[in-house]
């Protein structure tokens, strides 16, 4: 394995206790314990997390620009999922 | 034929409507081509950046200011690897970036072709070279590309400590001996005009601006840049007690805004060309930083691929 063949690594920070890992951005290590040192000094260098995650590129899958449509529109007309949708007199309170 | 059509057209709707174009979407060859260039040559910026400063590091004179040089420095670092790998989701590989500014196909910034002569031009350096790039970066922030745009939100928030730690060196000089603010003087005067150059050439004589703003890559053309930098710079000269060495300096109260004299581009396109005063030192730095780093990158290679041995070994 070449430098040039270094796998790209996707980071992940949590930035404190109780909060969900974060997208930071990517690197190129030889292996996971490298990328997560590495990540350490890219991507934390200001107190940015309490723990990382790294994940080899290859391995996230992802919608694709062409599926935008089928995956996420079905949602704009189903309004009767958010709370606006019903209507409550003023007098119950706040619900 | 008629998809690569819609293709554009839906390119430009979402660069009409602002919404961030992200790798796997489809865009201009040109666009791309264009990032690229852009990007790389941004990153090589933060790379050779880190030269001129570096000299410094053992000759800063007090500990305070030591361990913040090294943190800027580690920063610019940082900000290197976020826009490579901001260049690499475009689809060109980090070592070919490499190669080409170690071959001197690609661009840096031409500021970092002039030496650091004193321990006030890194003040100058953090104050002008960071103040002009930071102009520059907040309204890259907005840029259409979605990669490019986050790296330069990150990079933004850690930037404003450079500019300051810069400044704050000048004011510790401006407030010293005679000799101390003759330094501060001369840092200012040198470092002035290529800050300056910084926001490259007019836009009028600019091989990629018009494109750039159309697709907005860019949102605000050079000659806007380098006038808002130097309307908030030339009250912090003021502030310093220093002269800005431009005797046509002069604020205009009707533009609400400064007026000042001519830059000198043949200087710039020299220094561009290869002419500057460290351009080979620069280059020659680089180079010898990557064969000498040769060894930890195949140390590092051949521990990861040991160690995944063993892994496998233990499992059997």
């Amino acid at each position: 394995m070449e430098r040039k063949d270094w796998p790209l690594w996707e980071v992940f920070v949590r930035s404190k206790a109780g909060l969900s890992h974060k997208h930071a951005g990517s690197l190129h290590a030889p292996d996971a314990e490298m990328a997560i040192s590495n990540a350490r000094d890219v991507y934390t260098r200001r107190n940015e997390g309490v723990s990382i995650w790294v994940v080899e590129s290859k391995y996230i899958h992802s919608t694709q620009e062409s599926d935008v449509e089928s995956m996420f529109d079905p949602n704009e007309d189903k309004i009767y999922r958010h709370p606006t949708f019903y209507d409550i007199p003023d007098e119950v309170g706040h619900m | 034929m008629a998809q690569e059509k819609d293709l554009q057209k839906i390119f430009e709707e979402k660069i009409e409507k602002e919404i961030k174009i992200e790798p796997k979407d489809w865009m201009p060859d040109e666009y791309r081509k264009n990032l690229i260039r852009q990007i790389s040559q941004h990153a090589h910026s933060e790379v050779v950046g880190m030269l001129p400063e570096g000299n410094w590091i053992t000759r800063a004179p007090s500990l305070r200011r030591k361990v913040a040089l090294l943190a800027k420095i580690q920063d610019e670092a940082g900000h290197g690897l976020y826009l490579y790998c901001a260049a690499e989701t475009l689809g060109k590989d980090r070592e070919t970036l490499v190669q080409e500014l170690l071959s001197g196909k690609a661009k840096y910034s031409s500021i970092f072709n002039y030496p650091a002569l004193t321990w006030a031009d890194i003040g100058a350096i953090g104050w002008l070279v960071d103040g002009a790039a930071i102009v520059n970066q907040i309204m890259l922030q907005k840029t259409s590309y979605g990669p490019y745009s986050r790296g330069m939100i990150r990079i933004c928030k850690e930037e404003s400590f450079h500019q300051r730690q810069g400044y704050e060196i000048l004011l510790t000089l401006c407030r010293g001996t005679e000799e101390q603010k003759a330094m501060a003087q001369d840092a200012l005067n040198r470092f002035w005009w290529p800050s300056l150059m910084m926001f490259g050439p007019s836009d009028k004589d600019s091989a990629h601006s018009a494109q750039s703003m159309a697709w907005k890559i860019k949102r605000m053309g050079n000659d806007d840049l380098r006038q808002k930098f130097i309307d908030q710079t030339v009250p912090q000269a003021n502030f310093l007690g220093l002269t800005i060495p431009d005797p046509e300096l002069k604020w205009n109260e009707e533009k609400q805004s400064y007026d000042w004299g001519q830059i000198d581009w043949e200087e710039f396109y020299n220094v561009i060309k290869g002419n500057g005063p460290c351009n080979k030192e620069r280059l020659a730095a680089r180079q010898a930083a990557y064969d000498n780093g040769a060894w930890v990158r195949e140390a590092a290679t051949a521990y990861a691929k040991k160690k995944a041995e063993r892994k496998t070994k233990d499992a059997a």
